[in-house]
Protein backbone atom coordinates (compact mmCIF):
# COMPACT_ATOMS: atom_id res chain seq x y z
CA UNK A 1 0.00 0.00 0.00
CA UNK A 2 3.19 2.50 0.71
CA UNK A 3 3.76 2.57 -2.72
CA UNK A 4 0.59 3.12 -4.48
CA UNK A 5 0.61 5.69 -1.95
CA UNK A 6 3.70 7.06 -3.13
CA UNK A 7 3.44 6.93 -6.99
CA UNK A 8 -0.14 8.39 -6.60
CA UNK A 9 1.22 11.37 -4.70
CA UNK A 10 4.20 11.58 -7.22
CA UNK A 11 2.23 11.52 -10.47
CA UNK A 12 -1.25 11.50 -10.16
CA UNK A 13 -3.62 10.72 -12.60
CA UNK A 14 -1.16 8.42 -14.50
CA UNK A 15 -0.51 5.32 -12.23
CA UNK A 16 -3.65 5.02 -11.01
CA UNK A 17 -3.60 1.32 -11.70
CA UNK A 18 -6.26 -0.61 -10.01
CA UNK A 19 -4.80 -2.98 -7.31
CA UNK A 20 -1.49 -2.75 -5.87
CA UNK A 21 0.36 -5.25 -8.91
CA UNK A 22 3.80 -6.05 -8.91
CA UNK A 23 4.66 -4.62 -12.08
CA UNK A 24 2.95 -1.08 -10.79
CA UNK A 25 5.00 -1.48 -7.53
CA UNK A 26 7.84 -1.77 -9.65
CA UNK A 27 7.70 0.82 -11.90
CA UNK A 28 6.71 3.23 -8.83
CA UNK A 29 10.12 2.07 -7.48
CA UNK A 30 12.01 2.73 -10.67
CA UNK A 31 10.43 6.68 -10.79
CA UNK A 32 11.53 6.55 -6.92
CA UNK A 33 14.91 6.08 -7.84
CA UNK A 34 14.73 8.05 -10.96
CA UNK A 35 13.60 11.12 -8.63
CA UNK A 36 15.96 10.55 -5.96
CA UNK A 37 18.61 10.45 -8.57
CA UNK A 38 17.56 13.72 -10.07
CA UNK A 39 17.16 15.31 -7.00
CA UNK A 40 20.59 14.33 -5.41
CA UNK A 41 21.90 15.36 -9.00
CA UNK A 42 20.09 18.83 -9.00
CA UNK A 43 21.97 19.28 -5.06
CA UNK A 44 25.39 18.91 -6.25
CA UNK A 45 24.72 21.13 -9.12
CA UNK A 46 24.40 23.96 -6.74
CA UNK A 47 27.65 23.53 -5.16
CA UNK A 48 28.84 27.39 -5.91
CA UNK A 49 32.84 27.11 -4.74
CA UNK A 50 33.98 26.85 -8.44
CA UNK A 51 31.50 29.99 -9.36
CA UNK A 52 33.02 32.01 -6.44
CA UNK A 53 36.96 30.81 -6.02
CA UNK A 54 38.54 32.77 -2.77
CA UNK A 55 40.54 35.04 -5.65
CA UNK A 56 39.98 38.84 -5.64
CA UNK A 57 38.69 39.92 -9.93
CA UNK A 58 39.33 43.51 -10.91
CA UNK A 59 37.24 45.71 -8.59
CA UNK A 60 36.36 43.39 -6.26
CA UNK A 61 34.95 44.56 -2.76
CA UNK A 62 36.84 42.93 0.10
CA UNK A 63 36.17 43.12 3.92
CA UNK A 64 39.76 42.91 4.73
CA UNK A 65 40.29 46.48 4.32
CA UNK A 66 38.80 49.42 5.76
CA UNK A 67 38.37 50.73 3.06
CA UNK A 68 36.49 48.10 1.37
CA UNK A 69 39.05 47.63 -1.79
CA UNK A 70 40.83 45.01 -2.70
CA UNK A 71 43.11 46.71 -5.28
CA UNK A 72 45.94 48.68 -2.94
CA UNK A 73 47.69 52.04 -3.83
CA UNK A 74 50.95 51.47 -4.34
CA UNK A 75 53.17 52.89 -1.57
CA UNK A 76 54.52 56.28 -2.79
CA UNK A 77 57.35 56.62 -4.72
CA UNK A 78 57.21 52.60 -6.05
CA UNK A 79 58.27 52.17 -9.40
CA UNK A 80 56.97 49.37 -11.09
CA UNK A 81 59.48 47.08 -12.88
CA UNK A 82 60.11 48.95 -16.39
CA UNK A 83 58.15 52.22 -15.73
CA UNK A 84 61.44 54.08 -14.13
CA UNK A 85 60.67 57.86 -16.07
CA UNK A 86 64.06 58.77 -16.51
CA UNK A 87 63.80 60.19 -19.97
CA UNK A 88 62.49 63.85 -19.15
CA UNK A 89 61.16 64.93 -22.48
CA UNK A 90 59.39 61.62 -23.42
CA UNK A 91 57.24 61.83 -19.65
CA UNK A 92 57.07 65.69 -19.06
CA UNK A 93 57.32 67.45 -22.70
CA UNK A 94 60.50 69.45 -20.98
CA UNK A 95 64.03 69.85 -21.12
CA UNK A 96 66.16 71.03 -18.38
CA UNK A 97 62.99 72.17 -17.30
CA UNK A 98 61.83 74.19 -20.15
CA UNK A 99 58.50 72.88 -22.68
CA UNK A 100 60.37 72.19 -25.72
CA UNK A 101 58.85 71.62 -29.22
CA UNK A 102 60.05 68.33 -30.71
CA UNK A 103 59.13 64.62 -30.28
CA UNK A 104 60.76 61.95 -27.96
CA UNK A 105 60.32 60.19 -31.50
CA UNK A 106 60.08 60.17 -34.55
CA UNK A 107 56.58 60.55 -35.68
CA UNK A 108 55.25 58.37 -38.79
CA UNK A 109 52.00 57.96 -40.44
CA UNK A 110 51.22 55.21 -38.32
CA UNK A 111 51.82 57.71 -35.10
CA UNK A 112 49.79 59.93 -37.04
CA UNK A 113 46.73 57.66 -37.73
CA UNK A 114 47.49 56.46 -33.80
CA UNK A 115 47.42 59.84 -32.39
CA UNK A 116 43.80 60.96 -34.63
CA UNK A 117 42.08 57.47 -33.63
CA UNK A 118 42.90 58.72 -29.52
CA UNK A 119 42.50 62.45 -30.60
CA UNK A 120 38.70 61.07 -31.73
CA UNK A 121 38.22 59.20 -28.35
CA UNK A 122 39.72 61.49 -26.03
CA UNK A 123 39.40 65.09 -27.08
CA UNK A 124 36.92 65.32 -29.37
CA UNK A 125 33.67 65.55 -26.38
CA UNK A 126 35.37 69.39 -26.09
CA UNK A 127 37.52 70.15 -29.00
CA UNK A 128 35.60 68.57 -31.68
CA UNK A 129 36.38 66.84 -34.82
CA UNK A 130 38.62 69.77 -35.94
CA UNK A 131 39.46 71.36 -32.96
CA UNK A 132 37.74 74.31 -32.33
CA UNK A 133 36.63 73.36 -29.44
CA UNK A 134 32.86 73.34 -29.96
CA UNK A 135 32.45 69.58 -29.08
CA UNK A 136 29.06 67.77 -27.54
CA UNK A 137 29.88 68.22 -24.20
CA UNK A 138 30.97 72.14 -24.66
CA UNK A 139 27.32 72.40 -26.43
CA UNK A 140 26.04 71.13 -23.41
CA UNK A 141 27.38 73.59 -21.02
CA UNK A 142 31.13 72.86 -20.13
CA UNK A 143 33.47 75.99 -20.28
CA UNK A 144 34.73 76.62 -24.00
CA UNK A 145 38.40 75.73 -24.54
CA UNK A 146 40.42 77.92 -26.74
CA UNK A 147 40.68 77.06 -30.10
CA UNK A 148 43.53 74.96 -31.31
CA UNK A 149 44.12 77.40 -34.46
CA UNK A 150 44.44 80.24 -32.60
CA UNK A 151 47.94 82.12 -32.64
CA UNK A 152 49.03 81.75 -28.90
CA UNK A 153 48.41 77.81 -29.69
CA UNK A 154 49.74 77.63 -33.02
CA UNK A 155 53.06 79.09 -31.48
CA UNK A 156 52.79 77.02 -28.27
CA UNK A 157 55.50 74.19 -28.75
CA UNK A 158 54.63 70.24 -29.03
CA UNK A 159 55.38 69.36 -25.07
CA UNK A 160 52.66 72.04 -24.23
CA UNK A 161 50.58 69.90 -25.53
CA UNK A 162 51.54 66.53 -23.71
CA UNK A 163 51.74 68.80 -20.50
CA UNK A 164 48.00 69.94 -20.97
CA UNK A 165 47.06 65.71 -21.31
CA UNK A 166 49.51 64.64 -18.65
CA UNK A 167 48.39 67.41 -15.90
CA UNK A 168 45.21 69.17 -16.88
CA UNK A 169 44.83 72.94 -18.02
CA UNK A 170 42.10 75.43 -16.20
CA UNK A 171 38.75 73.02 -16.06
CA UNK A 172 40.70 69.95 -18.42
CA UNK A 173 41.36 67.49 -16.08
CA UNK A 174 44.42 65.59 -16.29
CA UNK A 175 44.05 62.29 -18.99
CA UNK A 176 47.28 60.70 -17.64
CA UNK A 177 44.89 57.77 -16.22
CA UNK A 178 43.43 57.21 -19.56
CA UNK A 179 46.10 58.12 -22.46
CA UNK A 180 49.33 56.41 -22.14
CA UNK A 181 53.00 58.82 -22.58
CA UNK A 182 53.11 57.80 -25.88
CA UNK A 183 49.97 58.24 -27.18
CA UNK A 184 49.75 61.84 -25.48
CA UNK A 185 52.98 62.55 -28.30
CA UNK A 186 50.83 61.22 -31.03
CA UNK A 187 47.68 63.37 -30.09
CA UNK A 188 49.99 65.99 -29.76
CA UNK A 189 51.24 65.53 -32.92
CA UNK A 190 47.70 65.02 -34.61
CA UNK A 191 46.62 68.63 -32.68
CA UNK A 192 49.74 70.00 -35.50
CA UNK A 193 48.07 68.02 -38.32
CA UNK A 194 44.31 69.28 -37.85
CA UNK A 195 46.48 73.14 -37.19
CA UNK A 196 48.41 72.56 -40.58
CA UNK A 197 45.05 71.52 -42.09
CA UNK A 198 43.05 74.34 -40.65
CA UNK A 199 45.41 76.90 -42.45
CA UNK A 200 46.65 74.95 -45.72
CA UNK A 201 45.77 76.23 -49.34
CA UNK A 202 44.41 73.93 -52.40
CA UNK A 203 47.97 74.83 -53.37
CA UNK A 204 49.53 72.83 -50.73
CA UNK A 205 48.14 69.65 -51.41
CA UNK A 206 49.91 67.85 -54.07
CA UNK A 207 48.25 67.66 -57.49
CA UNK A 208 48.19 63.68 -57.33
CA UNK A 209 46.23 64.24 -54.14
CA UNK A 210 43.77 66.60 -54.58
CA UNK A 211 40.70 64.37 -56.43
CA UNK A 212 41.15 62.27 -53.13
CA UNK A 213 40.32 65.36 -51.26
CA UNK A 214 37.23 66.30 -52.71
CA UNK A 215 36.42 63.06 -53.17
CA UNK A 216 36.82 62.96 -48.97
CA UNK A 217 34.45 65.75 -48.45
CA UNK A 218 31.55 64.40 -51.04
CA UNK A 219 31.51 61.23 -48.77
CA UNK A 220 31.99 61.29 -44.91
CA UNK A 221 33.92 58.62 -43.46
CA UNK A 222 32.19 56.13 -41.32
CA UNK A 223 32.86 55.26 -37.79
CA UNK A 224 35.42 58.03 -37.46
CA UNK A 225 31.76 60.36 -37.72
CA UNK A 226 29.68 58.86 -35.76
CA UNK A 227 29.31 61.01 -32.97
CA UNK A 228 29.04 64.19 -35.03
CA UNK A 229 26.59 62.85 -37.28
CA UNK A 230 23.86 62.62 -34.73
CA UNK B 1 -5.89 -19.63 -14.78
CA UNK B 2 -7.87 -16.66 -14.41
CA UNK B 3 -6.47 -13.40 -16.44
CA UNK B 4 -4.97 -11.41 -13.56
CA UNK B 5 -5.31 -8.17 -15.65
CA UNK B 6 -8.84 -6.46 -16.96
CA UNK B 7 -8.71 -5.87 -20.54
CA UNK B 8 -9.23 -2.29 -19.38
CA UNK B 9 -5.86 -2.10 -17.86
CA UNK B 10 -4.29 -2.20 -20.98
CA UNK B 11 -5.24 1.43 -22.02
CA UNK B 12 -3.88 2.18 -18.17
CA UNK B 13 -0.83 0.53 -19.32
CA UNK B 14 -0.50 2.97 -22.36
CA UNK B 15 -1.82 5.96 -21.15
CA UNK B 16 1.09 5.28 -18.49
CA UNK B 17 3.60 5.00 -20.86
CA UNK B 18 3.10 7.73 -23.45
CA UNK B 19 1.74 9.67 -20.44
CA UNK B 20 5.52 9.65 -18.57
CA UNK B 21 6.71 10.40 -22.35
CA UNK B 22 4.77 13.58 -22.29
CA UNK B 23 5.42 14.54 -18.63
CA UNK B 24 9.46 13.70 -18.76
CA UNK B 25 9.35 15.99 -22.35
CA UNK B 26 7.17 18.49 -20.31
CA UNK B 27 9.38 18.25 -17.18
CA UNK B 28 12.65 19.15 -20.10
CA UNK B 29 10.82 21.73 -21.25
CA UNK B 30 9.96 23.55 -18.28
CA UNK B 31 13.71 23.39 -16.62
CA UNK B 32 14.96 24.53 -20.02
CA UNK B 33 12.01 27.29 -20.08
CA UNK B 34 13.24 28.78 -16.15
CA UNK B 35 16.95 27.92 -17.80
CA UNK B 36 16.29 30.60 -20.32
CA UNK B 37 13.99 33.13 -18.58
CA UNK B 38 15.23 36.24 -17.59
CA UNK B 39 14.37 35.33 -13.75
CA UNK B 40 17.10 32.58 -13.93
CA UNK B 41 19.62 34.59 -16.51
CA UNK B 42 19.91 38.10 -15.98
CA UNK B 43 19.06 38.68 -19.16
CA UNK B 44 17.70 42.17 -19.93
CA UNK B 45 17.13 42.62 -16.26
CA UNK B 46 17.50 46.25 -15.88
CA UNK B 47 19.93 46.70 -12.30
CA UNK B 48 19.24 49.91 -9.68
CA UNK B 49 22.73 51.77 -9.34
CA UNK B 50 24.24 54.07 -6.74
CA UNK B 51 23.79 56.76 -9.35
CA UNK B 52 20.98 56.04 -12.37
CA UNK B 53 24.22 56.11 -15.28
CA UNK B 54 23.26 56.21 -18.72
CA UNK B 55 24.78 54.79 -21.58
CA UNK B 56 21.28 55.88 -24.13
CA UNK B 57 22.98 59.57 -22.27
CA UNK B 58 26.47 59.29 -22.92
CA UNK B 59 27.42 56.55 -24.93
CA UNK B 60 24.36 57.56 -27.26
CA UNK B 61 23.31 60.94 -27.06
CA UNK B 62 26.29 62.55 -26.34
CA UNK B 63 28.09 59.95 -29.00
CA UNK B 64 31.22 59.63 -26.21
CA UNK B 65 33.34 56.64 -27.27
CA UNK B 66 33.29 53.38 -25.11
CA UNK B 67 37.08 53.80 -24.41
CA UNK B 68 36.61 57.54 -23.09
CA UNK B 69 36.01 55.42 -20.03
CA UNK B 70 36.71 52.05 -20.54
CA UNK B 71 40.16 52.56 -21.00
CA UNK B 72 41.78 49.22 -20.62
CA UNK B 73 39.27 47.31 -23.15
CA UNK B 74 42.07 47.40 -25.88
CA UNK B 75 45.18 45.84 -23.52
CA UNK B 76 43.70 44.05 -20.81
CA UNK B 77 41.31 41.40 -19.85
CA UNK B 78 38.72 43.42 -17.97
CA UNK B 79 37.58 46.48 -19.87
CA UNK B 80 37.62 48.54 -16.55
CA UNK B 81 34.90 50.61 -14.74
CA UNK B 82 35.65 54.35 -14.89
CA UNK B 83 37.23 55.98 -11.63
CA UNK B 84 35.31 58.91 -10.01
CA UNK B 85 37.48 61.12 -11.71
CA UNK B 86 36.37 60.47 -15.67
CA UNK B 87 32.80 60.92 -14.32
CA UNK B 88 34.13 64.23 -12.57
CA UNK B 89 36.55 65.35 -15.67
CA UNK B 90 33.03 66.83 -17.26
CA UNK B 91 30.64 66.60 -13.99
CA UNK B 92 33.13 69.17 -12.16
CA UNK B 93 31.61 72.04 -14.48
CA UNK B 94 28.29 70.36 -15.74
CA UNK B 95 25.00 69.46 -13.55
CA UNK B 96 26.94 70.56 -10.86
CA UNK B 97 24.09 70.70 -8.23
CA UNK B 98 22.07 67.52 -9.13
CA UNK B 99 21.15 65.63 -6.68
CA UNK B 100 21.46 62.58 -8.46
CA UNK B 101 25.01 63.41 -8.78
CA UNK B 102 25.21 63.17 -5.41
CA UNK B 103 27.46 60.06 -4.74
CA UNK B 104 29.33 60.83 -7.72
CA UNK B 105 30.86 64.23 -5.92
CA UNK B 106 30.92 62.22 -2.58
CA UNK B 107 33.25 59.88 -3.84
CA UNK B 108 35.75 62.28 -5.21
CA UNK B 109 35.41 64.34 -2.12
CA UNK B 110 36.11 61.59 0.28
CA UNK B 111 38.42 59.37 -1.99
CA UNK B 112 35.65 56.23 -1.18
CA UNK B 113 34.66 53.99 -4.49
CA UNK B 114 30.99 53.90 -5.99
CA UNK B 115 29.95 50.57 -5.13
CA UNK B 116 28.09 49.81 -8.92
CA UNK B 117 26.04 46.73 -9.10
CA UNK B 118 27.73 44.21 -11.82
CA UNK B 119 25.90 43.90 -14.90
CA UNK B 120 27.83 41.38 -16.52
CA UNK B 121 29.59 38.52 -14.96
CA UNK B 122 31.30 35.55 -14.97
CA UNK B 123 31.63 32.63 -13.00
CA UNK B 124 35.11 32.17 -11.65
CA UNK B 125 36.13 29.36 -13.90
CA UNK B 126 35.62 31.36 -17.06
CA UNK B 127 38.31 33.37 -18.45
CA UNK B 128 37.61 35.85 -20.85
CA UNK B 129 39.47 38.80 -22.23
CA UNK B 130 37.93 42.10 -24.01
CA UNK B 131 41.30 43.02 -25.92
CA UNK B 132 41.74 39.78 -28.32
CA UNK B 133 37.85 40.15 -28.66
CA UNK B 134 37.69 43.80 -29.78
CA UNK B 135 41.37 43.33 -31.51
CA UNK B 136 39.87 41.08 -33.72
CA UNK B 137 36.64 42.79 -34.57
CA UNK B 138 34.13 41.54 -32.11
CA UNK B 139 31.98 44.76 -32.11
CA UNK B 140 30.74 45.78 -28.52
CA UNK B 141 27.40 46.03 -29.13
CA UNK B 142 27.67 42.03 -30.47
CA UNK B 143 27.88 40.93 -26.87
CA UNK B 144 26.42 44.05 -25.04
CA UNK B 145 23.44 44.62 -26.77
CA UNK B 146 21.51 48.00 -27.75
CA UNK B 147 23.69 50.12 -24.97
CA UNK B 148 23.41 53.13 -26.46
CA UNK B 149 19.69 52.35 -26.27
CA UNK B 150 19.89 51.72 -22.36
CA UNK B 151 19.31 54.20 -19.56
CA UNK B 152 19.74 52.00 -17.10
CA UNK B 153 22.40 48.96 -17.92
CA UNK B 154 21.42 45.66 -18.58
CA UNK B 155 22.71 41.94 -19.45
CA UNK B 156 22.17 41.49 -23.55
CA UNK B 157 22.99 37.77 -23.33
CA UNK B 158 22.43 34.89 -21.39
CA UNK B 159 26.14 34.38 -20.94
CA UNK B 160 25.86 30.62 -20.95
CA UNK B 161 28.73 28.48 -22.71
CA UNK B 162 26.84 28.11 -25.46
CA UNK B 163 26.12 31.42 -25.88
CA UNK B 164 29.90 32.16 -26.51
CA UNK B 165 29.92 29.14 -28.62
CA UNK B 166 27.54 30.40 -31.08
CA UNK B 167 30.47 32.48 -31.81
CA UNK B 168 33.36 30.68 -31.57
CA UNK B 169 32.13 27.98 -34.25
CA UNK B 170 31.08 30.62 -36.85
CA UNK B 171 33.02 33.63 -35.99
CA UNK B 172 31.93 34.92 -39.04
CA UNK B 173 28.31 35.58 -38.37
CA UNK B 174 29.19 37.94 -35.85
CA UNK B 175 32.60 39.50 -37.00
CA UNK B 176 32.47 43.04 -38.21
CA UNK B 177 35.26 45.51 -39.68
CA UNK B 178 37.43 46.29 -36.85
CA UNK B 179 36.63 50.62 -37.66
CA UNK B 180 33.37 49.43 -36.62
CA UNK B 181 34.03 47.63 -33.66
CA UNK B 182 33.15 50.62 -30.86
CA UNK B 183 30.63 51.90 -32.84
CA UNK B 184 27.41 51.59 -31.01
CA UNK B 185 25.02 52.23 -34.09
CA UNK B 186 26.42 49.91 -36.15
CA UNK B 187 24.33 47.42 -38.26
CA UNK B 188 25.40 44.28 -39.51
CA UNK B 189 24.42 44.02 -43.41
CA UNK B 190 21.72 41.02 -44.89
CA UNK B 191 22.93 37.73 -43.09
CA UNK B 192 24.14 36.77 -46.71
CA UNK B 193 26.85 39.59 -47.65
CA UNK B 194 27.42 38.86 -42.97
CA UNK B 195 28.19 35.45 -43.98
CA UNK B 196 30.57 36.57 -47.55
CA UNK B 197 32.55 39.76 -45.42
CA UNK B 198 32.59 37.55 -42.13
CA UNK B 199 34.38 34.65 -44.24
CA UNK B 200 36.68 37.86 -45.69
CA UNK B 201 37.56 39.07 -42.46
CA UNK B 202 37.76 36.22 -40.27
CA UNK B 203 40.99 35.10 -43.08
CA UNK B 204 42.18 38.90 -42.58
CA UNK B 205 41.91 39.00 -39.50
CA UNK B 206 43.38 35.54 -38.83
CA UNK B 207 40.73 34.59 -36.40
CA UNK B 208 40.79 31.13 -35.17
CA UNK B 209 37.43 29.12 -34.02
CA UNK B 210 38.51 28.34 -31.13
CA UNK B 211 36.83 25.37 -28.93
CA UNK B 212 38.85 23.70 -26.50
CA UNK B 213 38.21 23.59 -23.41
CA UNK B 214 40.79 25.09 -22.48
CA UNK B 215 40.60 28.33 -24.46
CA UNK B 216 38.21 29.53 -21.95
CA UNK B 217 38.66 27.12 -18.76
CA UNK B 218 42.11 27.50 -17.79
Amino acid sequence: MEYSKLRTDLIPGVFGARGNTRSARSLARGVTVACLGTVALLLFGCRLDMHVQPKYLPYEPTDFFADGRSERQPVPGTVARGQLRLDELMFTGRENGVVVDKFPFPITRADLDRGRERYNVYCTPCHDYTGTGRGMIVQRGFPQPPSYHIQRLRDAPAGHFYEVMTNGFGAMYSYAARVEPADRWRIAAYIRVLQLARNSKIDDVPESERGKLTQQSAQQPSGQSMGQSR
Amino acid sequence: MAQIFHRSTNFISRLSIYGAVVIIGALGYALYAIAMSPWYTDQNVKRQQPVPFSHRHHAGELGIDCRYCHTSVEKSSFAGVPPTQTCMTCHSQIWTNASMLEPVRASYRDDKSIEWIRVNALPDFVYFDHSIHVAKGVGCTTCHGQIAEMPLTERAGTLYMSWCLECHRQPEKYVRPKSEVFNPYYEPPSAGEQLKMGKKLVAEYNIKSLQTCSTCHR
